[in-house]
């Protein structure tokens, strides 16, 4: 069964790193449902984390290929269980219509989310949760009428002691 | 630290590695590098075609077991490598490129003779790098060897801007590279060695299956000891040809597409199967799903992201092959074997053997392959290097010229390139000049790389090329009379050259026997001759090669006649 699956990684943090990753999704086959990277807090690496469809075997054919890249520090595909997953959601919603407006105000609070901007046609949103989360609010969101929106990805961490 | 320029860098770190020997074609964006070549202890040998010489390197690897290095220029010359640079990966071979690029600061100009070769050959290398100074240079080749060379073997690109071969810089030499990411461990898990012995020592009906990874491991002394221990029956991939001798009492020939029936059928009844140094390619499995279906599989490989790719193991050793089976053999030695019942299984290799063999056609009036195969055979010597095209020619020589010895039989295995038996025999002959060299080669492969003919001679470097001529792509032409109801299309090949006057056109030797006797001598000849030498053999354009499973099959659907 092909389930959604998060890897994270550490790379070299240097050009043509990120080109390389995906080249090898790419060429491979695998489907990419998000990445994310930035630097860690060592500055010469990078971390990065991606959320990809597979069956086990194909990840752990992705975990492998990924582990024998050269500028690829450190891999391990990440229990659910055992991490904490976010990702931030940036979304634009038509509130010309009161009505929309007020349900608009109405959800982003229920999900804990902030208001960023307000112009009297619209509202910039931010939700952060975890994707499932996202998932939900922007199908709430949908009748409401998305003018646009943007998603950073899944970024995640182990609990406790665990860590790459 | 010591100023000096980048393409003095560049040669001194060459020297450093003890590489004696470049094959390249020139041009403008490595200028600064000839230059300092120029004079210098290193040998370049000139190829007509950037493929060329990336096939040379190849063929120098692999004859050696040394990386081999080419150079070209930027943009064409860069893209000229590639095909090179890929039949190497696949085939997991130490090779080093060197690309001239365009000045740094026309990078992404779209300048002269630009392209992106860092990218292009990406998916092609285990691991490219783009210089930017003149002191990143020692460490770039350095590692450019240290990469290729460790691990799994593989194609390194380290391309250098021209300018950065002109600045002159401070350098130093570093003794040794490393990179976090990049820890190459050859040392097997004890725990896994355990495991794998404890299931080898109850097998009933084992089966080895021995890939490249026992050539580039030497470890064939081990190998053949394991399988005589466990009287296991012992086949080879395109690539692994040649780790146990061919007239070995456990040898069951090549297995997969054009494999041997016993080979095929052995694996198909096997209940362990030992995979040693082998991706498990589709022409090495046929169809997937019906892949030796009593089996456990246990796979040596010092690639761990090979094991499960392809095939389900039920266990693994991660290493060096020579150290895996060395420790397998160190196990089984302190366990008492039953041997008793693999004397049965033995028969069953010659059982297969006489149900599989194709029947010979007679009243042909041309010489057929296989037995061209077999008087090549005779006319050489046992320690002579043998190369291939790609195609029928290929095929007949996997399967009916038999080698005795690891790194005396290479071929393109994995990208299947038309026009690389040439020129590696080329790089083999410069690397290995004491030993005779022959390119088994259909007409349509000599076609495509036929302009080596001249580095060969300028090079004082004789091989021999031995055309299997039926005037086709034969192997096409076998699929489209097999599968495709005959409707040949675009293999005829008639038109070519005549090869003999093609071969004096360069300064080389043709000639063209009439019969088997007449070719065995032209072969005899041709080993002793100063210059290369081109027999053009004349076979059957109607000649197919079997054994053959069909694509699509199963390994125990055997064809061995139309």
């Amino acid at each position: 069964m092909r389930q959604l699956n998060t890897v994270a990684f550490l790379v070299e943090n240097k050009p043509g790193v990120l080109f390389n990753v995906s080249n090898l999704f790419r060429r491979r086959g695998y489907n990419i449902e998000s990445i994310s990277v930035g630097p860690i807090e060592r500055s010469d690496l990078s971390r990065m984390t991606v959320s990809v469809k597979a069956d086990s075997r194909e990840l752990n054919q992705i975990v492998e290929q990924l582990a024998k890249m050269v500028d690829v520090v450190s891999v391990k595909r990440l229990d659910p269980m055992r991490t904490t997953m976010r990702e931030m959601l940036l979304i634009k919603v038509n509130t010309a219509d009161p009505m929309a407006r007020e349900e608009t105000l109405g959800h982003v609070n229920a999900y804990h989310g902030l208001i960023l901007h307000i112009d009297p046609d619209s509202i910039i949103a931010e939700i952060t949760g975890e994707p499932s989360a996202i998932d939900e609010f922007i199908d709430l969101m949908r009748p409401v009428g998305i003018e646009e929106l943007s998603r950073t990805g899944v970024t995640a961490l182990e609990k406790g002691r665990l860590k790459l | 630290m010591v100023e000096m320029s980048g393409a003095k860098a560049f040669v001194k770190a060459l020297e450093l590695e003890g590489a004696d020997t470049v094959f390249g074609v020139t041009g403008g964006a490595v200028l600064p590098i000839c230059d300092e070549l120029y004079g210098s202890g290193t040998r370049f040998v000139m190829a007509r075609h950037e493929q060329g010489a990336a096939h040379m390197a190849d063929g120098f690897a692999r004859a050696s077991g040394r990386a081999g290095v080419c150079l070209a220029t930027s943009g064409p010359g860069a893209t000229n490598l590639v095909t090179g640079i890929a039949t190497a990966n696949i085939d997991s071979v130490p090779l080093v490129a060197f690309t001239g690029q365009v000045p740094r600061g026309m990078i992404g100009t779209d300048a002269f003779q630009e392209v992106d070769i860092i990218g292009i050959s990406a998916s092609a290398t285990k691991y490219n790098i783009q210089v930017r100074r003149p002191s990143e240079i020692p460490h770039a080749v350095k590692s450019a060897f240290y990469i290729s060379s460790t691990g799994r073997h593989g194609a390194v690109l380290v391309d250098i801007p021209k300018d950065t071969q002109i600045e002159a810089e401070d350098v130093n030499f570093p003794e040794r590279v490393s990179y976090r990411g990049y820890s190459p461990n050859p040392v097997p898990d004890p725990r896994e060695m355990d495991w794998a012995a404890t299931l080898l020592s109850k097998t009933r009906r084992p089966v080895i299956i021995a890939g490249g990874g026992v050539v580039a491991a030497n470890a064939s002394l081990e190998l053949v000891r394991l399988a005589e221990l466990l009287t296991a029956p012992v086949t080879t991939t395109l690539m692994g040809k040649g780790v146990i001798p061919s007239d070995h009492l456990l040898f069951a020939g090549l297995c997969g597409m054009h494999g041997t029936g016993e080979a095929n059928m052995l694996v198909s009844e096997s209940d362990i199967l030992l995979v040693v140094g082998a991706r498990m390619s589709d022409r090495t499995t046929a169809r997937l799903e019906e892949f030796s279906p009593g089996a456990k599989v246990i796979h040596i490989d010092i690639d761990r992201s090979e094991i499960d790719k392809n095939v389900e193991t039920v266990t693994r050793v991660v290493g060096d092959a020579k150290l895996a089976l060395g420790g397998i053999l160190d196990r089984l030695n302190k366990i008492r074997l039953d041997r008793q019942t693999n004397g049965a299984w033995l028969r069953k290799l010659e059982e297969f053997r006489r149900q599989y063999t194709p029947p010979e056609q007679p009243g042909n009036p041309h010489m057929a392959a296989p037995k061209v195969m077999k008087a090549l055979r005779r006319a050489l010597s046992r320690d002579t290097l043998v190369t291939t095209e790609v195609g029928q020619n290929q095929m007949w020589a996997a399967l009916y010229f038999d080698v005795y010895a690891p790194r005396t039989f290479f071929s393109s295995g994995g990208l299947g390139t038309m026009g690389w038996g040439f020129p590696a025999a080329i790089g083999a002959k410069a690397a290995r000049p004491d030993l005779a060299v022959v390119d088994i080669a259909g007409d349509g492969s000599f076609g495509m790389t036929e302009n080596n003919l001249a580095t060969c001679v300028e090079e004082g470097l004789p091989v021999v090329v031995v055309i299997l001529n039926n005037r086709m792509l034969g192997m096409v032409a076998q699929w489209q009379r097999l599968f495709y109801g005959r409707r040949y299309m675009a293999v005829d090949l008639g038109k070519s050259p005549d090869f003999v006057k093609l071969a004096e056109a360069y300064g080389a030797v043709g000639s063209r026997p009439g019969d088997v006797e007449e070719f065995e001598r032209a072969v005899g000849e041709a080993v002793k001759s100063e210059v290369a030498t081109v027999i053009d053999v004349s076979i059957d354009p109607e000649e197919n090669v079997f054994p053959m499973v069909p694509p699509g099959k199963g390994l125990r659907e055997i064809l061995v006649e139309a």
